[in-house]
């Protein structure tokens, strides 16, 4: 056979059929669920008559609404409590397994799928939200979808899909001190642009993605969408059967090792053909700052805003001056000069445990700006758990951050964590759209250690000279 | 689902790249369980000031384009969130084409199961549009899927490509669950092959 690349192995193993003058249909694995693009979907199955075809297939949160004030309160917004009671509702209707608000296992739906080991290699996973690409790093093929397509999932189990194209980021040599998957993100994306990849499904190989814990794969998977890829995926490894293993969900026993027989032959063979190559020099990023209202506009900490007449395109051009204008920048200004009023660590980018510990090292024996108010959103219930088991919420607290329950939260603002019109926030999510967090509001993506060093400095500044205790 | 077959429609100019669906409709209306009634939101920031008064200075408020049905933008059209409440405050709002030099996958896909007719054109050919819809008064577009064709009539045409499967289900208005559904044999004879996981059986509370 042919050499092939990892997602055509995944690709070929789900075609369930590839009828002639039609997209070809896949069969999809696990389908998660959340309360916000669900309710249409349910609601044309009961108009349709259909039902669930696959509820074991199928796995509910509720992420993107919840407060993340202590559990047990009502909830104050009623049109969100609403949702969330119809996806309660939905899921006993239909069977489908849930996790619900008062859930131990609760968590933002992309946090939660590999830590109880339901996310796993060789996988296709959808869901109703285009960070679906996190679980990529799992060396699944992994991707976002409409709520039309929820439906489509939810009724058949399959999806008719056009083929992607491939694309191979090889990341040569090492990051740097200070540099993370974050970074690595963030300066991929300012390089080919947020409309870069699409139509691509992305493989990111070499040596310092193979370096990248899991934590970090999710990371750097997850921001493929930003880049406009249809997925990103990385091939498994160690790391991956390391984080697998044991893992609630995961196989057992001969079934653990048929499936690693099977996830070992995922690799993309000497040979597999991509349709783009692109490369990157691992050394030659820093940590970055975004200055802009797309996750493309982005230059490292230590330089500038860039001015208008870097950019040769026309419409770059106005849309940068669009940016700044909303983002109240001038061009030249050093990015390390640029104050802000909050700061968000969480998300589905960046609210692992591993992610946790990083910002609460830069934060330890240090403290909140007097001016800034910090919070800590951690991704799951189970995170919370073990960072408080490792006392990281008492170094948060300590600092002057507050330590909140898991969801979304103020990585798009449909709780009540928002920023108000004007703030300018350092956050640690995926997206510096215009009112992302909050109408008016202004939002610039850095690392976890970077916001956590923002919080304290009151302003961005290079993590390479922070003074940790 | 709605066919699309031919449509001539006003054209409203909106010159920017990268319109994201956070900007074509915010967060805060995505809490509705309905598919109906998004149209009002529409670009909400946009058109509106915070105190909740019309911007005049929106393309969408500017009396020339106020019977508008096709939308023409800059590249990279849709980017961002997978909500199809975008589409469905675009569809409401009465949009029945968006033409944009790219496309991002996700909003396109949607588009494609609610009617809506998104086309590719070459960054000249938007620009193009773009001029005329700002020089004309009710400045109109036909556009027809058969043919694959844009035009008005002083002259302009292009040509645009189209999935040949894509293109048949909105021609005739296809509900692709029930073409899926067809594949009944095949979708059973890949489920026997590859069975749910027993571990999986243990996520159902009660068992
Ligand atoms: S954390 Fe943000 S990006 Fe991730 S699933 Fe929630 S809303 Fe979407």
């Amino acid at each position: 056979m042919a050499p092939r690349t990892l997602f055509e192995k995944i690709w070929d193993a789900h075609l369930v059929s590839s009828p002639e003058g039609q997209s070809p249909l896949i069969y999809i694995d696990l389908h998660l669920v959340h309360e916000v693009t669900s309710p249409q979907a349910f609601d044309g199955l009961r108009t349709n008559g259909r039902r669930v075809r696959q509820p074991l297939r199928t796995v509910a949160t509720v992420d993107h609404n919840v407060p993340t004030t202590p559990r047990g309160l009502p909830i104050a917004d009623p049109i969100a409590a609403k949702q969330i009671e119809a996806l309660q509702k939905n899921c006993r209707e239909f069977g489908v397994p849930l996790f619900d608000i008062d859930s131990p296992e609760q968590g933002i739906v992309h946090v939660i799928g590999p830590e109880l080991g339901i996310t796993q290699p060789g996988m296709t996973i959808v869901c109703g939200d285009s960070h679906t690409s996190t679980h990529g790093a799992f060396g699944s093929l992994a991707f976002g979808i409409g709520t039309s397509e929820v439906e489509h999932v939810l009724a058949t189990q399959c999806l008719p899909q056009k083929k992607p194209k491939t694309m191979q980021i090889d990341v040569r040599g090492r990051l740097l001190n200070g540099v993370t998957a974050k970074d690595l993100a963030l300066g991929i994306i300012g390089r080919i642009g947020t409309g870069g990849a699409a139509g691509y499904v992305i493989e990111y190989t070499g040596e310092a993605v193979r370096k990248l814990s899991m934590e970090a794969r999710m990371t750097l998977c997850n921001m493929s969408i930003e880049a406009g890829a249809r997925a990103g995926m990385i091939a498994p490894d160690e790391t991956t059967l390391a984080y697998v293993q044991a893992r609630r969900f995961a196989p057992k026993g001969k079934d653990w090792d048929n499936a690693v027989s099977a996830w070992q032959t995922l690799a993309t063979d000497p040979g597999g053909k991509y349709d783009r190559v692109i490369e990157i020099d691992a050394a030659s990023l820093a940590p970055f700052v975004t200055w802009g209202t797309n996750p493309g506009m982005v230059v490292p900490v230590t330089e500038r805003v860039p001015e208008l007449a870097s950019f040769a395109q026309e419409s770059d051009r106005r849309a940068a001056e669009q940016a700044l204008s909303y983002m109240d920048l001038q061009p030249g200004m050093p990015m390390e000069q640029i104050t802000v009023d909050r700061v968000f660590i969480g998300s589905c980018t960046n609210s692992r445990i591993e992610d946790l510990r990083s910002a609460a090292r830069v934060a330890k024996g240090h403290h909140v700006n007097p001016k800034v108010r910090a919070m800590v959103v951690p991704g799951s219930q189970a995170i919370k758990h073990a960072a408080e088991q490792e006392g990281l919420h008492r170094i948060f607290l300590d600092a002057g951050f507050e330590w909140r329950e898991s969801g979304c939260s103020m990585c798009l603002g449909m709780n009540p964590d928002i920023l108000q019109p004007g703030e300018r926030c350092a956050s640690t999510s995926n997206r510096n759209f215009e009112g992302r967090q909050g109408r008016g509001g202004r939002t610039h993506l850095v690392s976890p250690m970077m916001a956590a060093a923002a919080a304290i400095a009151g302003h961005f500044t290079d993590i390479r000279n922070w003074r940790f205790n | 689902m709605q066919p699309f077959r031919k449509h001539t429609g006003e054209v409203v100019p909106l010159d920017r790249v990268n319109v994201d669906t956070d900007q074509i409709i915010p967060k805060q209306f995505l809490k509705r369980i309905e598919r109906t009634g998004f149209g009002e939101f529409l670009f909400y920031d946009w058109r509106f000031a915070a105190d909740g008064t019309e911007k005049s200075d929106f393309a969408l408020h500017d009396p020339r384009y106020s019977k508008a049905t096709i939308l023409v933008a800059g590249k990279n059209f849709g980017c961002g969130s997978s909500r199809e409440h975008a589409v469905w405050s675009l569809a409401d709002y009465g949009f029945r084409v968006i033409i944009a030099s790219a496309f991002a996958d996700i909003f396109a896909n949607n588009s494609l199961k609610n009617g809506l007719l998104t086309v590719t054109l070459t960054e000249p050919q938007v620009a193009e549009i773009m001029r005329r819809a700002a020089h004309t008064a009710s400045y109109r577009l036909s556009v027809d899927l058969e043919k694959l064709t844009v035009e008005d009539d002083q002259g302009f045409s292009a040509t645009f490509t189209m999935d040949d499967f894509a293109r048949h289900c909105l021609l005739n208005g296809l509900d692709d669950i029930g073409l899926t559904l067809k594949h009944e044999t095949a979708i059973a004879a890949y489920e026997s092959k590859h069975p749910v996981r027993p571990e999986m059986s243990a996520i159902l509370p009660g068992r």
